[in-house]
């Protein structure tokens, strides 16, 4: 849900503890150490460090949470879930603010939930991930031409060391997942 | 010796030398590799971004057709650690929590398939290092290595977060293996250290930064040695856009390990596929 200037609102039909409610009990041992901040690779880019937004997440701040680029930043080295000394599942709580934030369209994560959803959309139709067709519809989705030329230069090399093809591989076996997500989606949705 | 094995999208894709040398090198090595019937993606680091149910299903289903392949194939073989590290969840989580493992088998039993958990996951490195070893490396070596002082880069997921192998800070586990070659070990503090993974596709100025400290952490070496399609690619992928930013000419040759070996071993260039690489590996030709 997003206002006009595409900055998330609040979320005033859904309480902090509702939406935030899972993730608060994987972190309730939190003591504020900081030792995930000091082992993140990508902490001095963060506008909260891990060990901030993790205080936010006890405290309901759900604007707070959902404006900062922290969980965007992540790239799941696991070192914060390796070392905190209360062994609290650090990297998979990362991984719910990464749901949450593509659940609710949240403007700062939009580009990686869009390059996620791109990916999980190829592999739904074809069991396994056809690179040309997820990069493609990343691509459209993100409406910046910008990004496609980027990547041209290692795309013509990939075409030229023929890793990736343009026209679609007939010969590759095809294990379509449709009703496999649907189920998932089911599942999920009686919970 | 039999192993069943995953090889997942990249090695069919981007990382294809990565299967190629791999099965040559195994095939040297006498052990079979039986390809999991109709395997599909392990999720990647989308499914988990996505869906908790998901990220544990999609990796589930490969893993239930590789127990209905039977008992008398072993373990299960993964080259990349993303797969390693969603399959191993998947099976430690259902494991650990029944209720997961009955909502997983809910979404697999239409397609006729059940998880019980008979299978362990392990990566190729876990393999080579602790069912093969240098010893039985060494007996297949015909070329030395010694000209080349080689940095073992192993990145994150096949150490952390479950620590099966190695030392997830301070691993050693390729050492070894490299010095049976006859190569040299470069020392240094890169080898653990985020290759930023799919942040560069995402926030290319952020995992390019990432992948600068981890080449100039490798200067001196002559080349750097993987186990990962991701770490592999982003390595190799942009080092002149890195090399122009950083102001200093930061390329270097990257091998997957089974390539680097594979040439100690007396394999065909072409047959590990050297000519697959981004990077210039005119140094081994």
């Amino acid at each position: 849900m997003l206002s006009a200037t595409g900055s998330p609102t609040v979320y005033p039909e859904e309480k902090a503890e509702d939406l935030l409610g899972p993730l608060q009990e994987k972190l309730c041992a939190c003591i504020q150490c900081g030792t995930c901040t000091a082992s993140c690779r990508n902490a001095h880019l963060m506008d909260f460090t891990p060990r901030r937004l993790w205080r936010l997440v006890l405290m309901g701040q759900t604007e707070e949470i959902f404006h900062s680029k922290t969980f965007a930043l992540c790239s799941a080295c696991y070192y914060c879930t390796l070392r905190c000394p209360r062994g609290l599942p650090l990297t998979d709580a990362m991984n719910l603010l990464k749901q949450l934030g593509a659940k609710k369209d949240v403007a700062g994560y939009r580009p990686n939930a869009r390059f996620y959803g791109s990916f999980l959309d190829s592999v739904r139709r074809h069991g396994r991930i056809n690179e040309v067709e997820f990069m493609r519809r990343y691509f459209i989705l993100m409406k910046n031409p910008a990004i496609p030329i980027k990547f041209t230069p290692l795309g013509i090399r990939l075409l030229r060391k023929k890793k990736i093809s343009m026209l679609p591989n007939k010969r590759k076996p095809e294990y379509p997942l449709d009703q496999f997500f649907q189920r998932v989606e089911k599942l999920e949705n009686q919970q | 010796m039999k192993y069943l094995y995953y090889p997942g999208c990249s090695l069919e894709g981007t990382a294809m030398e990565y299967d190629i040398s791999t099965r040559a090198l195994f095939d040297v090595l006498g052990i079979e590799l039986v390809e999991i019937d109709g395997w599909t993606c392990c999720g990647a680091s989308a499914a988990e971004a996505q869906s908790e149910l998901l990220s544990i299903a999609l990796p589930a289903r490969s893993l239930a057709i590789a127990e209905s392949m039977g008992t008398s194939i072993g373990d299960i073989l993964v080259p990349c650690s993303a797969c390693y590290l969603n399959l191993r969840r998947a099976a430690e989580e259902t494991r650990k929590d029944p209720d997961l493992l009955a909502r997983v088998n809910q979404v697999l039993e239409p397609e006729g398939l059940k998880l019980q958990g008979q299978k362990r996951v392990r990566h190729l490195l876990d393999v080579l290092s602790n069912d093969i070893g240098a010893m039985g490396l060494a007996e297949h070596i015909h070329t030395t290595m010694a000209r080349y002082l080689v940095a073992p880069y192993y990145g994150c997921q096949c150490l952390r977060p479950y620590v099966v192998f190695d030392d997830p800070e301070a691993p050693t586990s390729m050492e070894p293996l490299i010095l049976a070659t006859g190569a040299g070990v470069h020392g240094w503090h890169m080898a653990t250290k985020c290759c930023g993974a799919s942040l560069m596709n995402i926030k290319p100025e952020v995992a390019q930064k990432m992948v600068a400290a981890i080449l100039s952490g490798a200067r001196g070496a002559d080349a750097i040695v993987t186990v990962c399609p991701m770490c592999q690619v982003n390595l190799e992928g942009y080092q002149g856009r890195i090399s122009r930013s950083a102001h200093r000419d930061l390329h270097l040759p990257i091998l997957y390990l089974p390539q680097f070996l594979g040439l100690a071993m007396g394999i065909d260039r072409r047959a590990l596929s050297l000519e697959m690489n981004l990077s210039n590996l005119s140094a081994f030709f």
